[in-house]
């Protein structure tokens, strides 16, 4: 799967998880600040894309996943 | 031969803590609650009242309710993780009060799934034969193993009891169709009363660090316990040739209205089906299956023939499922 493959999926996720239009998300966009997400949202989310990417996305790795680049990054690294 | 719930109770204290007394002690408002747990208020155990008081009112509306005269309950299974003493055992306490000599009691510690663990243990006693009737009760005062300056936890508590009274059923479609359980003792860490036991018995330092209170981890809760209840259901109901289509209703431990909104949509059941009850009294641990049954059953949500989902999570973890044609 490519880069931008990846990119256009998280975006999907995003779109479904928060309620919010695909042309809101940019991908420099953090969940919290730009998009409205709270902790329990951002939990959610990584449970998609580990369900979606086959990936397993640790609690303190987690923490460290703010944008949407963030997520594309920690995704296109760790994907078998 | 098949166990059915005969009759169903519960109980919660008088004094009720709203998120609005909680803002006065710690950092925290009402609607940041609201928004990430779906919880307004809670019930908490007077300062005499025990686990024991809370559950031996519920077990005789549950009696009441059953016809079966409290000296002739045969077993008492009493699901808790806040007993009134480390040893006996509340169910020993509770058969006292209810001046019952004749049946067998004993607690059981599944924590949060501790209601629907004593269900499971008591089904097969009463389907077996073994005896002619169980009274299944979840009792808890997580209040009093909470830290009151823990704003990521002291919201989230309440104290109360349910209880339930099986007997054997004539119809053999009826009744508790299938129970599973599941534990997952690698992920004791994330949900735990670390101090008071054996390991790290009550001491200065215990008091200290405020290692007698409750810990946890809601992210991995949350993680692990929207998939486990996901499979658990879906593994009960497979087992009876149903579908999600075919439940009724749903009865949920009442953790947190995020994990349960999340676990519905997953098994793309209706909110709708699902009675809560969270806003009024919170995560009342091992008292929180049977509390919900009991008013959703008092309000008459459940006709002949209805399918029933029961689940249930807690600390260890363990969690499992039932399935109940009514």
């Amino acid at each position: 799967m490519t880069t931008a493959n990846v990119e256009q999926k998280v975006k999907n996720i995003i779109a479904d998880q928060l309620g919010v239009g695909e042309d809101e998300i940019k991908i420099t966009s953090s969940f919290i600040e730009d998009l409205g997400a709270d902790s329990l949202d951002i939990v959610e989310l990584v449970m998609a894309m580990e369900e979606e990417f086959e990936v397993e996305i640790p609690d303190e790795e987690a923490e460290n996943i703010k944008t949407v680049q963030d997520a594309v990054n920690y995704i296109t690294t760790h994907k078998k | 031969m098949r166990s059915y719930i005969a009759g169903t109770g519960s109980y919660t204290p008088d004094k009720v803590l709203t998120n609005r007394d909680l803002e006065k002690m710690v950092q925290t408002s009402d609607d940041w609650i609201v928004e990430r747990t779906g919880i307004r208020e809670r019930h908490i155990a007077a300062p005499e009242e025990a686990t024991s008081d809370l559950a031996v009112k519920a077990a005789i509306r549950a009696l009441e309710a059953a016809a079966l005269d409290p000296k002739d309950v045969e077993a008492i299974i009493l699901g808790t993780v806040t007993p009134d003493y480390p040893f006996p055992s509340t169910a020993a306490v509770l058969q006292g009060r209810l001046g019952n000599k004749k049946a067998f009691a004993f607690d059981l510690s599944a924590a949060c799934a501790g209601s629907l663990y004593a269900l499971s243990v008591a089904d097969r006693f009463v389907a077996s034969g073994a005896v002619k009737n169980a009274l299944v009760v979840g009792a808890d005062t997580l209040t009093r193993i909470t830290d009151w300056t823990d704003r990521n936890t002291c919201i989230l508590f309440g104290d109360g009891a349910g209880a339930m009274v099986l007997k054997p059923s004539d119809d053999p479609k009826r009744g508790i169709l299938t129970t599973r359980l599941h534990t997952d003792g690698s992920l004791v860490p994330i949900l735990l009363q670390p101090g008071g036991g054996s390991r790290d018995p009550i001491s200065e330092k215990v008091l200290r660090e405020k290692s007698h209170f409750v810990k946890m981890n809601g992210r991995e809760v949350f993680k692990i316990a929207v998939r486990a209840l996901e499979d658990s259901c879906r593994e009960v109901l497979a087992a009876e040739q149903l579908t999600t289509d075919d439940v009724t209703y749903v009865i949920a431990h009442q953790a947190n209205k995020r994990i349960l909104d999340a676990t519905l949509s997953r098994l793309e059941i209706p909110a709708s089906k699902c009675w809560m009850n969270l806003e009024k009294y919170g995560n009342t641990s091992a008292a929180s299956v049977p509390m919900t049954f009991d008013e959703a059953n008092r309000a008459g949500w459940f006709k002949t023939g209805d399918v029933i989902l029961m689940m249930a999570i807690g600390g260890g973890m363990a969690w499992g499922a039932s399935v109940v044609r009514w």
